[in-house]
C-alpha cells in the first residue's frame, strides 16, 4: 500500500508542481500567521504579567483607586490591621523626560517596607557613604534605575536627570540601581515621601500593597478590608488584577488570531480547488486503478493522504516561518503588534512547542479538509463508467442547494443578534463564516442566471461560453468559488477600515474644536498646569478663551479596569461626539456622559444614575447621554469641569485647549505659552498635528490587520489562477475538438478569456454583496462587542469598482495564459485521447 | 548604649551634609549642655530635635524551670535632616529602629530580629512627654510606675513588665555624659538599674512565665563620637546587693582608650561618677567568630576606682551578624561579674567595632 501510495498519490503533486506549491504555500502562509501572532502575544503577555507579578510582588491583596490615588491615610489605617503582616504603599506616575521623547515610570516607595513586600523594587544604592544605604535611599533628590532604564536613558550613577514636576524642570541624582526590576523593565525608585512633595502628590498614594499572616484567608481579608474603604477605592489579587490587564487585549488578539485562521481556511480551499480538479483530470486513471484492483477506502485514503501531505508540508513551512515573523516581529516593534497593549514589553523569542503542534495539526487539518471532497467523490464513481472518456464532467454538476445557502445566510443573521461571550465576539465571527459558505452556495444559482441572461447574444463565442457555463455549471463553482471569498474578504475589511478612518476622522474634528493645545501631561503622564498657569495662559493676548481639561481614572468596581474621567467644559454635552441625543438631567442634578465602552461594559443608558468617586467621596451624577470614544477601550466618562472642581477642590488641569482670537496667529501664541511656562514643560500642538498623529497611530495600529487581509485575499486570488490553469488543461480534449471544428488557437483562446471573465464577474458580483454583508457584521457586531465603539458606515464605491475591475481582468488573463499553456499540444493527440 | 548601631546612621548622616551644598546643609541640631536639669518622666519620652536617641532595655530572665536566658530589646530614633520641610506624612524626618535579641545557651547563639521604619502614625514613633517607642506591635512604653515592652519576631516573642525600685540614675554629671576631651562629645543620659521584670517569653514555639533583673538607658545627643574614635566597650550591671555598675570606654584605632567612664550606685549609697582614671578595661580570654571572624575578648578584667572586677559571658557567641540588613556586626549579651571569685552581679557587655575591616 506504501508504495502504491508513493507512486501513484504523493507523486502526482510532484507532477503538478505549480498547483502543489500554491497549496502548501497558502497553508503555510495561514500557519505561519497564527502561530506568529500567537508566539507574539503569548510571549508579550508572559512578560506583562510577569511584570505585574513582579511589581506586586509577594503581595497577596493589592488596594488601589484611581490614577491619581486616594489619601494616604489610609495605608496607616490598613498597615494595623490585625489580618496584615506587612504593607507597602506606593505611588506610581509616569514622569515626563525634558528632551526625551519617552516617559518614565516613577515608583514612589518606602524603602524601609519595600523589601517585606516587593523586593524587585528595591534600591541599591551606588557607592553608598559607607554605611548609611538606607538613608541615601530616603534623600529627596536620590532617584534609582533599573538596568534598562539606565541603558534606555544613558546615565547610570552619579549622572543627573531631568524631570518634569508640573511645570518645573528638575534635576535629580541617579544614586544607584534597581536591579531586581529584571532586564527588559526601564523603571525607576524614589522615596515615597520625596516623589509626593515633587511632584504635588501631598496626601495621595496610588496603591498599597499588603502581605497578609499566614493563616488568614485572602478571601475573607479582602471583603473585610474592603469593607472600610472610600469611594473608588477596590482591593484586588494580584492575579484578579493581572486578568484585567490581560483581558483588555483579549479582543484584539482574537481578532488577530481569526484573521490568522481566515488564511488558513483559504489555504484549505485552495487544496479543496486543485484536488478536486486533479481528481477530475485522474479520473480515468482513477478508474483503471479500481478495475485492477484497488479498492474503494484505498483509492479514497489515498487522496486524502495527498492533502495531508500538502498539510504537514505547508505546516512544517509555517512553523518555521511563524517563528521567523515572530522574530522580525519581536527585533522591529518589541512585543506589541501596534495596537500598543503591550509597548514596552520586550520578551525574547522562543520555541513554542505546544503552539506549534497545534498548528501543525491544523495545517494537516486543513489539507485533509480541502482533500475531502474530492476524495469522497472519487470513492464513489463507478469504474466502468468513468474509464469512458467524459464522465468527469458528472463531478461538474453541482446542484444548487437554495435551502442550505438560506439556512446559512438566515442564521447568520441571527447570529448577529447574540452578545458576546466573555468579551469575544464568537458568534459574530461564526456569522461571517456562514455569510461566506452561504455566498458560496449561492454561486451555482448565480451562474445559472448569469448564462441566462447572457445567452442572448447570437455571436458564436458567447453562445459557446454560455452553453459551456450552463452544461458545466460545477467548473464555474469551483474557480468563482475563490473569487467570492476573497472578493468578499477584500471588500468586507475595505469597507470597514473606510468606515473607520472616516469616522475617527470625524471624530477627531468634533474632539478638536480648538485652535491650539497646550499638553501637560501627554500619555498619561503625571505633569500639570496648576491654576496661575491657567490664568497666565488665559490672559495672554491673542488668546480669547481657554478650556482646561482635567483627566483621572476612576475605579467603579472591582471585576472592571479603571475607567477615564475628562472633567472640561462641555456645554450641556454639545461639546461630545454624541451618539443620539443628550437628554439634560432633571434640575438640579448633575450630568455624566459616558463613552459608548462604558455604556457597553457598565450596561448604562441616558437616564440612569451613575455614582462617580470623586475624591473620595461618591457623588451622583445621571447620565445625559452617549458618546463615541476611540481613545479608550475599557470606558471614559465625561463630566463638566465646575462639576468636577466643586466635587474635589482640585483645581489643576492636565490639559487647556485655547480658542484663538480674531487674527491671532498660531505661532505667536504658542511662543507666547512657551514663554510663560517655560521651554520644553508642555507640549503645544495645533489640531491638525493632533490629528495627522491620531491617524498615524490609528494606521499603525491596522497595519498588521491589513497585512493579514492582504495575505488572505492574496491566496485567494492564487487559488482563482490555479483553478483555472487546472481546469483549462482538464479541457484541453475539448479544445482539440473546437480547433477540429475550424477555431482558430485565438478564437479558443478568446472563448477561454470570456468563460473566465464570465465566471469572475459573477463570482466578483456575489463578492460584493457578501463583503458588504461582511461588513456590516464586522461594524455592527465584531467592532462593537469586541472593542465597543461604533462607527458610520462608509462605501469606497470608487475603490470597490476598481478592485473588482482587476480581479475580474486578472481571472480572464489567468485563463488565458492556462488557456494557452493547455493548446500547446496537437489538437489531434488531444481529440485522440477520446478513443 | 547601643551606640554602634546608630553610629552607622549618623555617620551617614556626617557624609551627607557634606556631600550637599551648603544651601541645603541638614538642620540645626541642638547642642548637649551640662548644666541641664532632667524631669521626670517628662525626659523619658523623645527628644526629637536632637540627632539620635535610645531607649536599650537588658536583662536576664529565669523561666519556672529555673533556665536563664539574656535578653535585649533596642529602639532608636534618628533625625535623618531629610524632608524637614516636606508635607507628607512619609515625610523620613524620623527613623525608628528596633533590635531585639534572645540569648540562650540552648540554642548556643542569639535569636534576633529588627525592624525599622519612618516614624508616621499610627504604624511607628517616638513619643515625647513619656516613654513611648513602638514599631507596629513592638513597643516600649511607661505607665504609671512601671515599663512594658512587647516583641513578636515569630522565632521568639516576649511580653515583659519592668517595675523599677528606685529613681533614674544620671550617668556623668547629672545627665550630662561626656564621651570625649571635647565636651561637645557628650550626650544626655541616665539609666534604670535594678528594673523587676515578670512576663512571659516565646521560644521554640512554647510560651513561658518569665522573672528577672533588667537595666534600662535612654540616651540622646547630636554629636556623640569623638575623631578617631573605632569603637567602644561598655557594661550594665546590676549587683546582687541592690546596687548597680555602669562603665564605658572609647577605642582607638589600635585599641587604645580615648576616654573612660562609669556610674556607681552602692546598695543604699549616693551615687558616683566614675572618671577617666578610675575606670579600666583590659581583655582575658578571647573568643573567634565562626561568620564573621572578628576576635572578641569574652572575659574581661575591670579595675573601677581600684576594685578588681572579673566578667565572664553567659555563653561565647552573643555576636550579632546583621551584614544582610543593617550592616551592624557587634557583640551583645550577657555576662556575670564577679569581685575575688564570687558573683556580685549580672547585666550586659556589649563591644563594637571589633569587625568593621571585615565588611565587604
Amino acid at each position: 500500500m506504501s508504495r502504491v501510495l508513493g507512486r501513484i498519490f504523493v507523486a502526482s503533486l510532484a507532477r503538478r508542481r505549480l498547483a502543489t506549491a500554491l497549496s502548501l504555500f497558502a497553508i503555510a502562509l495561514g500557519v505561519a500567521l497564527g502561530l506568529a501572532v500567537q508566539i507574539i502575544h503569548g510571549a508579550a503577555l508572559d512578560e506583562f504579567g510577569r511584570g505585574m507579578r513582579l511589581l506586586s510582588g509577594e503581595a497577596d491583596l493589592q488596594v488601589a483607586g484611581s490614577r491619581d490615588g486616594f489619601d494616604d491615610a489610609l495605608y496607616g489605617r490598613l498597615a494595623m490591621r490585625d489580618e496584615v503582616a506587612d504593607a507597602s504603599p506606593v505611588v506610581e506616575l509616569e514622569v515626563r523626560l525634558p528632551g526625551h521623547d519617552r516617559s518614565l515610570r516613577i515608583f514612589g516607595i518606602d524603602a524601609l517596607r519595600v523589601a517585606h513586600v516587593h523586593p524587585a523594587l528595591m534600591p541599591q544604592v551606588a557607592e553608598a557613604p559607607r554605611d548609611g544605604a538606607v538613608l541615601a535611599a530616603l534623600q529627596p533628590d536620590a532617584l534609582f534605575l533599573s538596568p534598562a532604564a539606565q541603558a534606555e536613558l544613558g546615565v547610570s550613577a552619579g549622572d543627573r536627570l531631568d524631570v518634569l514636576a508640573a511645570t518645573r524642570i528638575v534635576s535629580l541624582r541617579v544614586a544607584g540601581a534597581v536591579p531586581g526590576a529584571g532586564q527588559g523593565r526601564a523603571l525607576a525608585v524614589m522615596d515615597i515621601a520625596a516623589v509626593q512633595q515633587l511632584f504635588g502628590r501631598s496626601d495621595r498614594i496610588t496603591r498599597i500593597d499588603l502581605r497578609l499572616k499566614p493563616g488568614v484567608d485572602v478571601a475573607a481579608a479582602r471583603n473585610a478590608l474592603a469593607a472600610g474603604l472610600p469611594a473608588g477605592v477596590e482591593v484586588l489579587t494580584p492575579r484578579a488584577a493581572e486578568e484585567l490587564a490581560a483581558g483588555l487585549s483579549r479582543a484584539y488578539r482574537v481578532n488577530l488570531t481569526m484573521l490568522a485562521a481566515i488564511a488558513l481556511v483559504t489555504g484549505g480551499f485552495l487544496v479543496f480547488s486543485t484536488q478536486f480538479l486533479a481528481v477530475a483530470r485522474r479520473r480515468q486513471e482513477f478508474a483503471f486503478l479500481r478495475a485492477l484492483g484497488l479498492d474503494r477506502g484505498a483509492l479514497m485514503r489515498g487522496l486524502l493522504v495527498e492533502g495531508a501531505v500538502i498539510g504537514l508540508a505547508g505546516g512544517l513551512l509555517g512553523i518555521a516561518l511563524g517563528h521567523g515573523f515572530a522574530a522580525v516581529a519581536f527585533d522591529i516593534a518589541g512585543g506589541d503588534l501596534g495596537a500598543g497593549y503591550f509597548s514596552g514589553v520586550t520578551p525574547a523569542l522562543r520555541f513554542d512547542l505546544p503552539a506549534s503542534g497545534t498548528y501543525l495539526l491544523l495545517g494537516v487539518l486543513a489539507g485533509l479538509a480541502g482533500a475531502w471532497l474530492p476524495a469522497r467523490e472519487a470513492r464513489r464513481m463507478l469504474p466502468a463508467r468513468a474509464l469512458k472518456s467524459g464522465d468527469e464532467a458528472s463531478m461538474f454538476r453541482f446542484r444548487p442547494h437554495p435551502r442550505r445557502a438560506a439556512v446559512c445566510l438566515g442564521s447568520a443573521a441571527v447570529l448577529c443578534l447574540l452578545p458576546p461571550l466573555g468579551g469575544v465576539p464568537v458568534f459574530g465571527y461564526i456569522a461571517v463564516a456562514l455569510i461566506l459558505v452561504g455566498a458560496v452556495l449561492v454561486l451555482p444559482m448565480l451562474v445559472r442566471g448569469v448564462t441566462r441572461v447572457a445567452s442572448r447574444p447570437r455571436r458564436a463565442l458567447w453562445r459557446l461560453a454560455n452553453a459551456r457555463l450552463a452544461a458545466a455549471p460545477g467548473q464555474g463553482v469551483v474557480a468563482g468559488a475563490g473569487v467570492v471569498a476573497s472578493v468578499a474578504l477584500a471588500v468586507a475589511m475595505a469597507i470597514m477600515v473606510a468606515s473607520f478612518r472616516d469616522s475617527v476622522d470625524r471624530w477627531l474634528t468634533t474632539v478638536l474644536p480648538a485652535d491650539l493645545y497646550v499638553s501637560a501631561s501627554p500619555q498619561g503622564t503625571s505633569g500639570f498646569l496648576d491654576p496661575a498657569a491657567l490664568e497666565r495662559i488665559a490672559a495672554l493676548s491673542g488668546v480669547s478663551r481657554t478650556m482646561p481639561v482635567r483627566f483621572d481614572t476612576l475605579r467603579l468596581d472591582d471585576r472592571h479596569l479603571p475607567v477615564s474621567l475628562i472633567a472640561r467644559p462641555l456645554d450641556g454635552g454639545r461639546l461630545l461626539p454624541l451618539v443620539g441625543l443628550s437628554t439634560p438631567p432633571p434640575a438640579g442634578e448633575r450630568p455624566a456622559w459616558v463613552s459608548e465602552a462604558m455604556a457597553d461594559l457598565f450596561a448604562l443608558g441616558a437616564g440612569d444614575r451613575l455614582v462617580l468617586p470623586l475624591g473620595g467621596n461618591p457623588v451622583a451624577f445621571r447620565v445625559a447621554g452617549v458618546w463615541r470614544d476611540y481613545a479608550r477601550q475599557q470606558g471614559a466618562v465625561a463630566i463638566e469641569l465646575a462639576d468636577y472642581r466643586a466635587a474635589t477642590g482640585d483645581l489643576v488641569a492636565n490639559d487647556v485647549s485655547v480658542f484663538l482670537a480674531e487674527g491671532a496667529s498660531f505661532d505667536t501664541v504658542a511662543a507666547a505659552v512657551r514663554d510663560v511656562l517655560g521651554e520644553n514643560t508642555v507640549r503645544i500642538a495645533s489640531p491638525g498635528e493632533i490629528r495627522a498623529r491620531s491617524l498615524a497611530i490609528f494606521d499603525r495600529t491596522f497595519l498588521v490587520t491589513y497585512a493579514m487581509e492582504a495575505v488572505a485575499v492574496l491566496i485567494g486570488l492564487f487559488g482563482v489562477s490555479t483553478s483555472f490553469a487546472v481546469l483549462a488543461i482538464a479541457r484541453r480534449k475539448e479544445f482539440g475538438m473546437l480547433r477540429h471544428l475550424g477555431m482558430t488557437r485565438r478564437e479558443v483562446g478568446r472563448l477561454i478569456t470570456l468563460e473566465g471573465v464570465l465566471t469572475a464577474a459573477a463570482g466578483t458580483a456575489l463578492g460584493l454583496v457578501a463583503g458588504t454583508a461582511v461588513a456590516f457584521v464586522l461594524i455592527e457586531v465584531v467592532n462593537r462587542q469586541s472593542f465597543h465603539w461604533s462607527m458610520d458606515p462608509h462605501v469606497p464605491f470608487g475603490g470597490l469598482l476598481a478592485f473588482a475591475g482587476i480581479v475580474i481582468a486578472l481571472a480572464g488573463l489567468a485563463a488565458r495564459v492556462s488557456g494557452y499553456q493547455a493548446m500547446r499540444g496537437s489538437a489531434v493527440l488531444a481529440v485522440r485521447e477520446d478513443w | 548604649m547601643g551606640w554602634r548601631r546608630i553610629w552607622r546612621a549618623l555617620a551617614f548622616a556626617v557624609c551627607g551634609a557634606l556631600a550637599m551644598p551648603a544651601a541645603k546643609a541638614g538642620p540645626e541640631y541642638p547642642p548637649v549642655l551640662p548644666g541641664t536639669v532632667l524631669r521626670f518622666p517628662a525626659d523619658g519620652g523623645a527628644h526629637p530635635d536632637f540627632r539620635t536617641e535610645w531607649w536599650y532595655v537588658t536583662g536576664w530572665i529565669t523561666d519556672e524551670r529555673g533556665v536563664e536566658r539574656g535578653f535585649q530589646v533596642t529602639f532608636f530614633r534618628v533625625r535623618t535632616g531629610i524632608g524637614e520641610d516636606n508635607p507628607s506624612r512619609f515625610a523620613p524626618r524620623q527613623l525608628v529602629l528596633a533590635h531585639a535579641a534572645i540569648a540562650d545557651p540552648a540554642a548556643g547563639r542569639l535569636l534576633h530580629a529588627e525592624r525599622s521604619e519612618r516614624a508616621l502614625d499610627p504604624l511607628a514613633g517616638a513619643a515625647a512627654g513619656e516613654t513611648r517607642v513602638w514599631i507596629r506591635d513592638w513597643q516600649l512604653a511607661w505607665t504609671q510606675d512601671h515599663y512594658r515592652s512587647r516583641v513578636d519576631a515569630g522565632s521568639f516573642a516576649f511580653d515583659l513588665r519592668f517595675d523599677p525600685s528606685g529613681p533614674p540614675v544620671l550617668n556623668g554629671d547629672n545627665g550630662f555624659s561626656q564621651k570625649a576631651a571635647d565636651p561637645k562629645h557628650a550626650s544626655h543620659y541616665y539609666s534604670r538599674p535594678q528594673l523587676a521584670v515578670s512576663g512571659s517569653l516565646r521560644v521554640d514555639g512554647a510560651t513561658v512565665p518569665v522573672t528577672g533583673r533588667a537595666w534600662l538607658d535612654h540616651e540622646w545627643s547630636s554629636e556623640l563620637l569623638p575623631e578617631g574614635a573605632r569603637g567602644w566597650d561598655w557594661i550594665g550591671i546590676n549587683l546582687h546587693d541592690g546596687g548597680s555598675l555602669m562603665a564605658f570606654r572609647m577605642r582607638d584605632e589600635r585599641g587604645g582608650a580615648l576616654w573612660s567612664a562609669g556610674t556607681l550606685r552602692p546598695a543604699g549609697g549616693e551615687t558616683r561618677a566614675l572618671s577617666s582614671g578610675q575606670v579600666a578595661f583590659a581583655p582575658q580570654r578571647r573568643w573567634r567568630s565562626p561568620r564573621t571572624g572578628a576576635e572578641y575578648a569574652v572575659e574581661w578584667l575591670i579595675d573601677i576606682d581600684g576594685r578588681r572586677l572579673e566578667l565572664r559571658p553567659l555563653m561565647d557567641d552573643q555576636e550579632l551578624d546583621s551584614r544582610r540588613s543593617t550592616g551592624a556586626v557587634y557583640w551583645e549579651g550577657a555576662v556575670r561579674l564577679f569581685e575575688s571569685g564570687r558573683e556580685i552581679g549580672r547585666g550586659y557587655l556589649e563591644m563594637t567595632g571589633y569587625a568593621e575591616r571585615l565588611r565587604m
